[in-house]
């Protein structure tokens, strides 16, 4: 057996540590990805408001 | 004419109290029928567990303890959407809060007479339940005993979760949701005692748990509750 | 005691410059801990004696374990800050916090349960301290879904807030029982590997993810806490000088 076949075995335990590294990754990059786009999206929507407010006070149609 | 100006009230906090359960308690007896749907609730519960499972007595007997106790915790749940509902809906809750009285003392108040009208009720159904459970009537009063000790602490953390879900949306799922994870040790304990008083063996060390809980919860719980009625009628 | 420091720091401008400039401070380190830490865990540690290459779980669940404690304890402490002093920031940090927490405890179960079935025979098993993780994972929930059911911000904030206080007061007492309750059945299952045991080797990258995990929160929560802030104050001029 390899090196590398041996360290994918686990001893053995492949099916229960392998799964449990996997799913720790994916909830490290959810929680990663779930704050980018969140802050991401308030950005978005703080600048669209910022614009909108620029665009309406040089008409004076808003106080 | 600001609140600065109105007067101290003239009556004391514990005479407001004592006010207030009489009123619960005489508003309950008006609809008396109102009381009974927990514990007819909580004995249909029970009656599930020898239908789902086996007639055997000496299995019954083993189970009992804990399905007595989380059939009085489910029925207490239930109650506790009657807690606050009526008093919303018709304004006696915001009198309550205007009245100048300090509200963790009329909040304990109500969630006494709550107790008092939906866990004495089901204390009383309890022997009917064990009875049907096979478990034998010495070891009634000790397990009556661990449930009025244990709808009490429910009826008082319980109210902070109906305090906290006043007026939302999906309000009666969403305080089950709350009030179980708060209430689990009390059912770990209570219904170790139980089991124990039905096996016949020394269950008072339980109990004792289950009165310090009580303790806690009374003088606790309803500061939480006030403070949570305010919240929600802000 | 300068309590400026304090002050400034609850008010939205200053706390999204500063998080902001405290983000990669945070999250570059978390990564390479985590990075090594792991490398080091599945790697380079030695195999143990008792339970083979099944005990590298260890490098994901306690950190997970410690995250989802560590997480309560802020939320309710952020909660309690902006209950008492009323300072909405505090509660969006709370806010922030409870997802993360949430996610972090899912993992410290299914990771302990994981680790359980070849050490224990069995996917489930009423271990004290797996217990006490699932009513933790009950009482994120419940503060979770409690804050959502609330069309006024203020309302949820405050009542979901003092939730999070109740649940706090609750948890050494819902640990206790637990582990009382555990320990009558003759729980077969302490999860062994104490730390006093472990060679250096073992221990260097537990830390090291521990600690990585903890880095990382911040920065989770700096990004976090930074949209809330962009999203609760609306109306402020302050905003444009900022947001670019």
């Amino acid at each position: 057996m390899s090196d590398v076949e041996r360290f994918l075995a686990m001893g053995g335990y492949a099916r229960f540590v392998w799964p449990a590294y996997a799913l720790w990754a994916a909830v490290i990059a959810g929680n990663v990805w779930s704050a980018w786009r969140a802050l991401d999206r308030a950005r978005t929507r703080a600048l669209r408001r910022l614009a909108a407010r620029a665009a309406e006070s040089p008409d004076g149609s808003r106080a | 004419m600001n609140t600065a100006t109105l007067q101290a009230p003239i009556v004391s906090p514990g005479h407001a109290a004592v006010v207030l359960v009489r009123r619960e308690l005489r508003l309950a007896w008006r609809r008396w029928g109102q009381s009974l749907h927990p514990v007819i609730f909580f004995l249909m519960v029970t009656t599930l567990f020898p239908l789902a499972l086996s007639p055997e007595s000496a299995r019954l007997r083993l189970i009992a303890g804990g399905v007595v106790w989380v059939g009085a915790l489910l029925s207490s749940l239930l109650a506790l959407e009657t807690l606050f509902r009526a008093d919303l809906d018709d304004g006696t809750l915001e009198q309550l809060v205007l009245s100048g009285q300090p509200l963790a003392a009329l909040m304990l108040a109500k969630t006494l007479a709550h107790w008092l009208l939906s866990g004495v009720p089901l204390v009383l159904a309890t022997p009917v339940a064990l009875g049907a459970l096979a478990v034998p009537a010495s070891a009634f009063g000790p397990v009556m005993l661990g449930i009025l000790l244990g709808t009490g602490v429910l009826s008082f953390v319980g109210g902070i979760g109906a305090a906290l879900t006043l007026g939302t949306r999906r309000g009666s799922v969403l305080l089950s949701l709350l009030v179980l994870p708060l209430v689990m040790p009390v059912l770990i304990f209570g219904a170790r005692a139980a089991d124990l008083a039905i096996r016949g063996e020394p269950f008072s060390g339980g109990l004792l748990l289950l009165t310090a809980m009580l303790v806690l919860t009374v003088t606790l719980a309803p500061l939480a509750t006030a403070a949570a009625i305010r919240i929600c009628l802000e | 005691m300068n309590w400026t420091w304090f002050h400034r720091l609850a008010s939205p401008p200053h706390f999204y410059r500063i998080a902001g400039q405290l983000l990669p401070w945070l999250a570059i380190p978390a990564a390479l801990l985590l990075a090594g830490g792991i490398f080091g865990g599945l790697v380079l540690a030695p195999p143990d004696y008792q339970q083979s290459d099944a005990f590298r779980i260890i490098y994901i669940h306690a950190p997970s374990a410690w995250l989802s404690l560590m997480c309560y304890t802020v939320m309710a402490t952020a909660a309690a800050v902006g209950l008492i002093w009323r300072i909405k920031l505090a509660h969006a940090v709370a806010a922030a916090t409870a997802p993360i927490g949430a996610s972090f405890t899912a993992l410290a179960l299914a990771t302990g349960s994981l680790w359980g079935r070849p050490m224990w025979g069995t996917w489930w098993e009423w271990d004290a301290r797996l217990t006490s993780e699932l009513i933790l994972l009950f009482l994120y929930l419940g503060y979770m879904a409690l804050r959502s059911s609330f069309d006024d911000l203020t309302r949820a904030d405050r009542a979901s807030a003092l939730l999070a206080v109740v649940g706090v007061v609750n948890v050494p007492i819902i640990h206790f029982s637990v582990y009382w309750w555990n320990s009558l059945h003759q729980g077969a299952t302490v999860m062994k590997l104490g730390r006093s045991e472990m060679p250096a080797s073992m221990l260097v990258p537990l830390l090291m993810c521990l600690l990585g995990s903890t880095l990382l929160y911040g920065a989770l929560l700096c990004a976090r806490v930074r949209a809330e802030v962009l999203e609760r104050e609306r109306q402020a001029s302050w905003l444009s000088g900022l947001v670019k």
